[in-house]
């Protein structure tokens, strides 16, 4: 089969459908293009791709049309050519010639073909465009004038991105790219994901922090991996003479070389003049400068006189999910081992405590069980408790292709987030009530006979003790628990049993309960009631909040587990590592980090080492966390910045950025994946490996590795999971765990054909109220989050340039009953009180939230939400329930400025 | 401050009126046009704040929506005029002299063809025919056509607009649709 063709005077078969762009690309012959991506479908608007093919009278466009048997095509005929003169004249008709100053020189296909054409000026005179630039956003340029209307970036955002920005407005000579209603992208739908800007083939979209930075012949790249959220998108860094100029995606296995407007725009904290540039110790109450070997010297000293004092159960230290796979495993190392304890945690403890618990549980690993490239395929995605468009944007953008690709897409959420907007079926449940809604749905599927008998029968345990509780928990009954009606719930059932590539994500919606265990079990009660697990495209994705967060637990920054969730408290694991290690391990499970803050209160733990983390305000209950580390006796905090949590310490030692060393992250797939220095380290700062070693050296147990690949074979050697994973291995598309042995390609989707624990294990649980409820004095319900333009605490995004100016403030969302009811307008300040403390911020008025529920972002340290939330914990995972508690609300003032610009988004 | 929901600064009586248009249209299987038709015959011109109300309803992306409101010229994006001053641009109209007609009403206005006057008052429009070449060159204010025109007309003939033109004004927005392009 195949169509046989002459292009150029070289014969060629290719098969039918392919175009004869595509035929002549596969001999190496690329014909000019200007509108034609291999990431888009075809646009056929910029001509340039014409060619001749014998028998036809015109001159078709290569990039939409079919090959055809016998064909004879010239794609650089004297006619062609002559035609492609035109064109590119008739585009510089209506551009400027700038290149002398345009940041494109040299990367422009438009300049390349004028260059490649001869074609020097417009031969065309007239009336020429004149538009303002659109640039009142601090993130990148749109200037009209040099638009040629190819269409890039609009198929780009409706097909990739999926916010559908820009459309072709107006008509004839006036035409133009508008986004929105034309009234600048900053009051458009526009997320500033920037995509568009990797596609523009001229200098028409221009990020704003690289103009006069370089352009592409000063610079150099480097591929390494986001230092945002889990999804762990592959990015290039663009550096000229030693600093670094800007952020392009990168061909990654989880983005495909899109990026969100963190991933692109978020990079210039790195180089921020707050960076901690030397060691700091505390003298006479301030925080002074000091060499390495002094604030090491006083550190270690410190340490081992907390320890002499008061034994090892008076130290504990927080690790990172921001520091490198290397770095977590030396930490708890150290802490194990130096400081002779297991109480090591990090802030995997507030996000996905409950779902290690759950998920170990039912199915005997705690990880994502599929892919994130597997969503493609889906034919139904479930969206539990995920901000997904916000939180892991490019996460979202999959979802955004395969609903194109016709998958059924259901999002289950308190709140109206963007995504419910996209969704076929949103169930808008009352915050906390998840478990009586799977229970419901559970309830429908077996009642109505929908389960896969075969799979739970051979694969699972505890289905009849599961039925037992179903007719408890009719859909009638489960609507008036949860607030969602009776049909969505069943409909809800009904297509996710009915589908056979059903997939799951969830994120903080369903863990940061008192009852996020249990809401983790009965998603995978759900996933294994239907069989819908072990196979491509289903399964159940805990999306990871932080880039390093999954490797963070793999290595063993937890108090029960040392490297691949093997058990502290089992004996022969513990004399494996003795033997490894070559020093007795502590046996008795350390404390979490909330239970480190309890006992630091109580004056039991003396001493802490915090590497990466701001738990001042990532933290449940700031009050509380600031007594405990006011309370300390020794405080060292490493970190890039001075932060809320530094400002406690009593050393302060500076670590290096991602951008300014090696390592592995781990990403919510569990894939490990290599990042690569770009620059030299800020002032004296030290990768916090190094960091780790020498304190480690002065304390009597030098480790010494020549490398951060040395430390991965020695992780290797100790992680099964790990067990074939070396830097020689890991390229650009790195290697997912578990990868057992060198040979071993790795692993795509887990519990193919039986669950990592043997059979699985569906949970029998029924509903639990969450700890602290509406009453008469707090009658709202507060949830807290991310949004979309800032980060965790915003150590790092509120140091990039782009993301601060464009979100500078806290706001409180107040749905619209709720607002005029108590009189409360939009932008005015408002006072928000629980029974820990009260903020004061500006309301924002929106449905997204119903009328007794108020949402806050955690970002802000001017307004920390955390002043606000419940310590109270889940029992088994020990994470707070940072998404329900009981609130009031208040109108404080009203605001006398006008309100800003009104933004429309669908 | 941001408000990412725009169109709920609309007054609930706007609301209800968009409500009850795109109940008429719900079951249309392309219901935008009719829509923005509907509600331009209804407010006179398509608001930013009705565009992104009718785009979220719809479900459709508001840049298709301003796309396509955009596109067609039969749809006006800012309020206009109590009366409308077309002025011919066709071929007939154009040999006749019309681009000294246009100039004429610019500069009597003091506005651009596409503009309106401060005061609310007059609206300009370039249109391409209106059917009349034998009074070429052509006017249309409003309902009522004048022909064979010559610049020095212009001022006068805005003088009598400020008396009635025995055509109730209100009803300037009814305008015969003009020709999709």
């Amino acid at each position: 089969m195949g169509i046989t063709l002459t292009i150029d005077g070289q014969r060629t078969r290719v098969p039918e459908g392919t175009t004869i762009f595509n035929a002549a690309r596969e001999l190496g012959i690329t014909v000019p293009h200007l509108c034609y991506h291999p990431m888009l479908s075809v646009i056929g608007a910029c001509r340039l791709c014409i060619v001749e093919v014998e028998g036809m009278t015109s001159l078709p466009a290569s990039c939409s049309t079919p090959v055809k048997e016998g064909m004879v095509v010239a794609t650089e005929s004297a006619r062609v050519v002559d035609a492609r003169r035109q064109i590119l004249d008739l585009l510089l008709a209506n551009h400027p010639e700038d290149c002398l100053t345009c940041e494109k020189t040299g990367d422009c296909r438009l300049q390349a073909y004028a260059y490649q054409y001869g074609v020097q000026r417009s031969s065309f005179t007239g009336a020429v465009k004149h538009y303002d630039a659109d640039e009142n956003n601090p993130f990148f340029i749109r200037d009209h004038n040099k638009c040629i209307l190819c269409g890039r970036c609009v198929y780009m955002c409706a097909e990739k991105v999926g916010a559908n920005v820009y459309t072709f407005a107006y008509r004839g000579f006036e035409g133009k790219i508008a986004a929105g209603l034309d009234t600048g992208l900053e009051n458009s739908p526009c997320i500033f994901c920037g995509n568009c800007i990797s596609v523009c083939p001229t200098g028409a979209l221009q990020p704003k922090l690289i103009r006069g930075q370089g352009r592409v012949f000063d610079v150099d790249k480097v591929q390494t991996v986001c230092p945002y959220c889990g999804v762990g998108c592959a990015i290039s860094l663009q550096t000229n003479q030693g600093k670094i100029i800007g952020a392009v995606g990168a061909n990654g296995p989880a983005n495909n070389n899109l990026l969100c407007v963190k991933g692109r725009f978020g990079w210039d904290f790195i180089q921020h003049p707050d960076r901690l540039k030397q060691p700091l110790i505390r003298k006479g109450g301030e925080l002074v400068p000091a060499s390495w070997d002094e604030a090491l010297d006083y550190a270690a000293a410190k340490l081992l006189e907390v320890k002499t004092r008061y034994g090892p159960g008076a130290l504990g230290g927080l690790s990172s999910a921001k520091c490198t796979n290397e770095e977590n495993y030396l930490f708890q190392k150290f802490i194990r081992l130096v400081l002779g304890t297991n109480n090591v945690d990090h802030c995997a403890r507030l996000c996905h405590a409950s779902t290690i618990t759950g998920l170990s549980y039912a199915f005997g690993s705690g990880a994502a069980t599929n892919s994130i490239a597997e969503l493609e395929e889906a034919e139904l995605i479930l969206v539990v408790g995920s901000n997904t468009l916000e939180a892991h944007p490019v996460i979202g953008f999959w979802l955004h292709q395969a609903q194109r690709r016709g998958a059924t897409l259901i999002v289950i959420d308190p709140r109206r987030t963007d995504l419910a907007e996209k969704a076929d079926l949103f169930l808008q449940l009352a915050p906390g009530t998840d478990v009586a809604l799977y229970l419901g749905m559970m309830h429908v599927i077996v009642d109505e006979g929908l389960h896969d008998r075969e799979f739970i029968e051979e694969r699972c345990e505890g289905f009849a003790e599961l039925a037992a509780i179903l007719p408890d928990y009719p859909p009638a009954k489960v609507a008036r628990m949860t607030g969602v009606p009776e049909e969505n719930i069943i409909t809800a059932a009904r297509l996710y049993a009915a589908s056979k590539r059903a997939t799951i994500l969830y994120a903080m919606g369903i863990t940061q309960h008192t009852s996020g265990t249990i809401n983790v079990a009965s998603l995978a009660n759900l996933a294994m009631l239907t069989g819908n697990v072990g196979r491509p495209s289903t399964g159940i994705y805990p999306l990871r909040g932080q880039n390093n967060v999954q490797g963070a637990c793999d290595m063993g920054a937890l108090p029960d587990y040392l490297p691949g969730y093997q058990r502290v408290e089992n004996e022969e694991v513990r004399a494996f590592f003795q033997e490894k290690w070559g020093k007795p391990l502590p046996q008795d499970r350390g404390l979490t980090v909330l239970e480190m803050m309890a006992e630091a209160r109580a004056g039991n733990l003396r001493a802490m080492y915090i590497m990466g983390e701001n738990p001042v305000l990532s933290d449940p209950d700031m009050a509380e966390t600031e007594a405990a580390l006011a309370k300390l006796d020794f405080l060292i905090v490493q970190d890039i910045f001075p932060t809320e949590t530094s400002r406690y310490a009593h050393v302060v030692l500076p670590g290096a950025s991602f951008a300014e060393k090696d390592g592995t992250f781990t990403n919510t797939e569990r894939r490990i994946q290599r990042i690569r220095r770009a620059i030299r380290t800020v002032g004296e700062s030290l990768p916090d490996w190094q960091i780790i070693c020498q304190l480690s050296a002065r304390m009597g147990y030098p480790m010494e590795y020549p490398s951060v690949a040395a430390v991965m074979a020695e992780i290797a050697s100790v992680t099964p999971i790990y067990g074939g994973v070396s830097y020689d291995r890991l390229g650009d598309r790195g290697l997912q765990w578990p990868c057992p042995h060198r040979d071993h390609p790795g692993t795509q989707f887990l519990h193919h054909e039986r669950f990592a624990a043997g059979k699985g294990n569906l949970a029998v649980v029924r509903p639990q109220e969450p700890a602290e409820v509406p009453d008469d004095e707090y009658p709202f319900i507060l949830s807290t989050g991310r949004h979309l333009y800032h980060y965790h605490t915003g150590t790092m995004s509120r140091r990039s340039y782009g993301l601060e100016t464009f979100r500078p403030e806290p706001y409180v969302e107040i749905n619209p009953e709720t607002a005029a009811k108590l009189g409360i307008k939009e932008g005015e300040l408002v006072a928000v009180a629980t029974r820990r403390g009260e903020i004061a911020l500006k309301a924002l008025i929106t449905d997204r939230v119903g009328p007794r529920v108020l949402f806050i972002p955690f970002h802000y340290r001017e307004a920390p939400a955390n002043r606000l939330t419940s310590p109270a914990l889940d029992p088994k995972a020990g994470i707070p329930e940072l998404k329900v508690c009981a609130a009031r609300l208040t109108k404080i003032r009203q605001v006398e400025e006008p309100l800003g610009e009104v933004v429309y988004t669908t | 401050m941001i408000n990412t929901l725009g169109h709920l600064a609309m007054a609930p009586e706007e609301t209800a009126i968009l409500d009850k248009i795109l109940a008429r249209h719900a079951k249309d299987a392309g219901p935008l046009i009719p829509v923005l038709q509907d509600v331009q015959r209804q407010f006179g011109y398509l608001s930013r704040e009705n565009l992104a109300y009718i785009a979220r309803a719809l479900k459709i992306p508001l840049s298709d929506v301003f796309g396509t409101a955009s596109f067609y010229a039969q749809f006006y994006l800012a309020p206009r005029g109590e009366n409308m001053v077309r002025v011919c641009q066709g071929t007939a109209c154009h040999v006749q002299g019309s681009g000294g007609i246009l100039a004429a009403f610019a500069a009597a206005l003091g506005i651009d063809a596409g503009e309106t006057t401060a005061d609310g008052k007059f609206s300009l429009e370039r249109v391409a025919c209106v059917g009349s070449c034998g009074l070429a060159p052509v006017v249309m204010i409003n309902q009522q056509t004048f022909g064979r025109l010559s610049p020095e007309d212009v001022p006068l003939l805005l003088a009598k607009l400020s008396m009635p033109l025995g055509e109730p004004q209100q009803k300037a927005h009814d305008q015969p649709q003009e020709d999709a392009p």
